[in-house]
């Protein structure tokens, strides 16, 4: 099996955690002048989404967690899972809500996301940066107002509540950052 | 356009930083000149180098007249031997501003080259030692920010103090059920966990280091013996090393020792400490014959330490990082 020494820590390296696979959130070098190196490591697990913090002594190392990320394209939602294709293969995966969780809402039909898989399980799914989606439900802007102010809440057609400024109406398509939620422009 | 590779050039730190370094060490220079203490310069390339197996030392090669054939040349971890040698040679109080070298050592507080403050000074112990360090260190921060009266505690009263724990008595098993109270993993390896000194060292950067020195200058004394590096161990139940250990902000920035010079003693640390490196499978470097040489001709009755001039610069300028003080870190270099 494959390990990595606390040298190639680093955040996002996928690990396994007590059985579990896991992902290093941050890694911090500790030494004493004249004493014994520790990596101080913060692993947040991939099944449960805890995260905990582990010590190391400099020189030990962790098993790697045979994960694979892939990027295929969502197909649609049943109620239950969320379907996705392998858009060269065709190879169809489902998705449970534990992998997909709050990243449900920027889901779009045919978008590409990125699937990271665990014994061909997925366990995380993430969207693009940047997601295009239509205003579902939005109150008309006040006439004369433009871009400043402080916006108003717009639904989206996947069921995301954003912010977006005044002059934006209903039926149009706008560009969302998924990262931080937040309006980017017009699409 | 490459970009992200082109951005690689430039350095870490603004003018203002570059600023604020040159203006500390024209300081220390001044107040070591005012204390008629000597500064001196050493190699930074040594055919010998440290045995403590804590550190680890650059290597380089010099290959040409004198070593036709090659010859290996470390990087000094400090420039402690050599000043020794002055010292022993009849130098007086000396200083030195140098840049060291720590193999494997790169994170928030470490870059595997930085600049080290060095001083001795003859006839001194560590106590003395540590009133001069504070009124450097002080007289180097105030401007920058007010400082509570300085502290100091032995490492026994802060163990327990903070942990509630006696670390020169307590055993495997008292110090495995504070870690755990703390909520520290354990090391995995079986060697390390019957290591005394690993566990004061885990608990003691985990959980104590990062309370020390808050807004103040701390000091810490007399170590645990087995901790005693290059210090006198004073006799007494149990016996403890005349090292002391400056800490501002949690930050660890100066260590110092009532120096051993003894040449039997620390020989005897020398082959103790090959013995620990060739027993964990790291490499065992040339023992440093010179030094144990000036040691046998007489080093004067002295105290010396060392401090982190890159971490001083972090702390007078507030910053997070030491990547943020220097023109350019690692992986710009």
């Amino acid at each position: 099996m494959a390990s990595y020494s606390t040298n190639e820590f680093k955040s996002g390296l996928k690990v396994m955690l007590d059985g579990d696979p896991a992902v290093i959130v941050d890694n911090e070098f500790v030494k004493p002048g004249k004493g014994q190196a520790f990596n101080r490591v913060r692993i947040r697990n991939l099944k449960t989404g805890r995260v905990i913090e582990r010590t190391f002594k400099s020189g030990e190392s962790m098993e790697a967690a045979d994960v694979l990320d892939v990027e295929m394209q969502f197909l649609y939602n049943d109620g239950q899972f969320w379907h996705f294709m392998n858009p060269d293969s065709y190879e169809q995966l489902a998705a449970d809500k534990n992998a997909v969780g709050d990243n449900a809402k920027w889901l779009k039909e045919q978008d590409v996301c990125i699937i990271t898989l665990w014994n061909g399980v997925p366990l995380a799914v993430e969207p693009p940066n940047t997601v295009t989606l239509k205003i579902v439900e939005t109150d008309p802007g006040v006439r004369g107002d433009t871009s400043g102010g402080g916006g108003k809440p717009a639904t989206l057609e996947t069921g995301a509540v954003v912010r977006v400024p005044l002059f934006v109406q209903n039926g149009e398509a706008i560009k969302v950052n998924t990262r931080t939620g937040e309006y980017v422009s017009r699409a | 356009m490459k970009a992200g590779i082109t951005a690689d050039w430039r350095p870490t730190t603004s003018l203002e930083v570059l600023k604020l370094r040159a203006r500390l060490l024209e300081r220390i220079r001044a107040f070591f000149a005012a204390r008629g203490v000597l500064e001196v310069e050493t190699p930074i390339l040594s055919a010998a180098t440290v045995t403590d197996p804590a550190l680890s030392s650059l290597v380089s090669r010099y290959t040409g007249p004198v070593f036709p054939q090659g010859q290996t040349f470390y990087l000094h971890t400090s420039p402690e031997s050599p000043m020794k040698r002055l010292l022993a040679a009849g130098s007086g109080p000396i200083y030195q501003i140098s840049k060291v070298f720590r193999d494997g050592e790169t994170g928030r507080l470490h870059n595997p080259e930085f600049t080290l403050l060095e001083w001795y000074r003859p006839g001194l112990d560590h106590h003395r030692l540590m009133d001069e360090t504070g009124e450097l260190v002080t007289l180097l921060l105030e401007p920058h920010y007010p400082l509570e009266p300085t502290e100091r505690l032995s490492y026994r009263e802060a163990f327990q103090h903070h942990v509630n724990l006696d670390p020169l008595t307590a055993s495997i098993n008292d110090f495995a059920a504070a870690a755990k109270a703390w909520q520290i993993s354990r090391p995995e390896d079986q060697l390390a966990q019957n290591d005394l000194d690993t566990w004061r060292d885990l608990l003691w950067t985990h959980v104590i280091e990062p309370k020390l020195g808050q807004g103040r200058l701390t000091f810490i004394y007399d170590y645990p013996a087995t901790q005693a590096s290059l210090a006198r161990i004073y006799p007494g139940d149990p016996p403890v090393a005349a090292r002391f250990e400056l800490y501002v902000n949690g930050i660890e920035l100066a260590n110092g020792f009532h120096e051993l010079a003894d040449p039997r003693e620390q020989r005897a640390r020398f082959v103790e400490q090959l013995r620990t490196r060739a027993a964990s499978g790291l490499p065992v470097v040339t023992m440093d014959e010179r030094l144990l040489a000036a040691l046998e001709a007489g080093l004067p009755d002295c105290a010396g330490v060392a401090l982190g001039f890159d971490r001083l610069v972090m702390l007078a300028q507030g910053a997070r990082a030491i990547r943020d003080v220097i023109a350019f870190p690692f992986d710009r270099a």
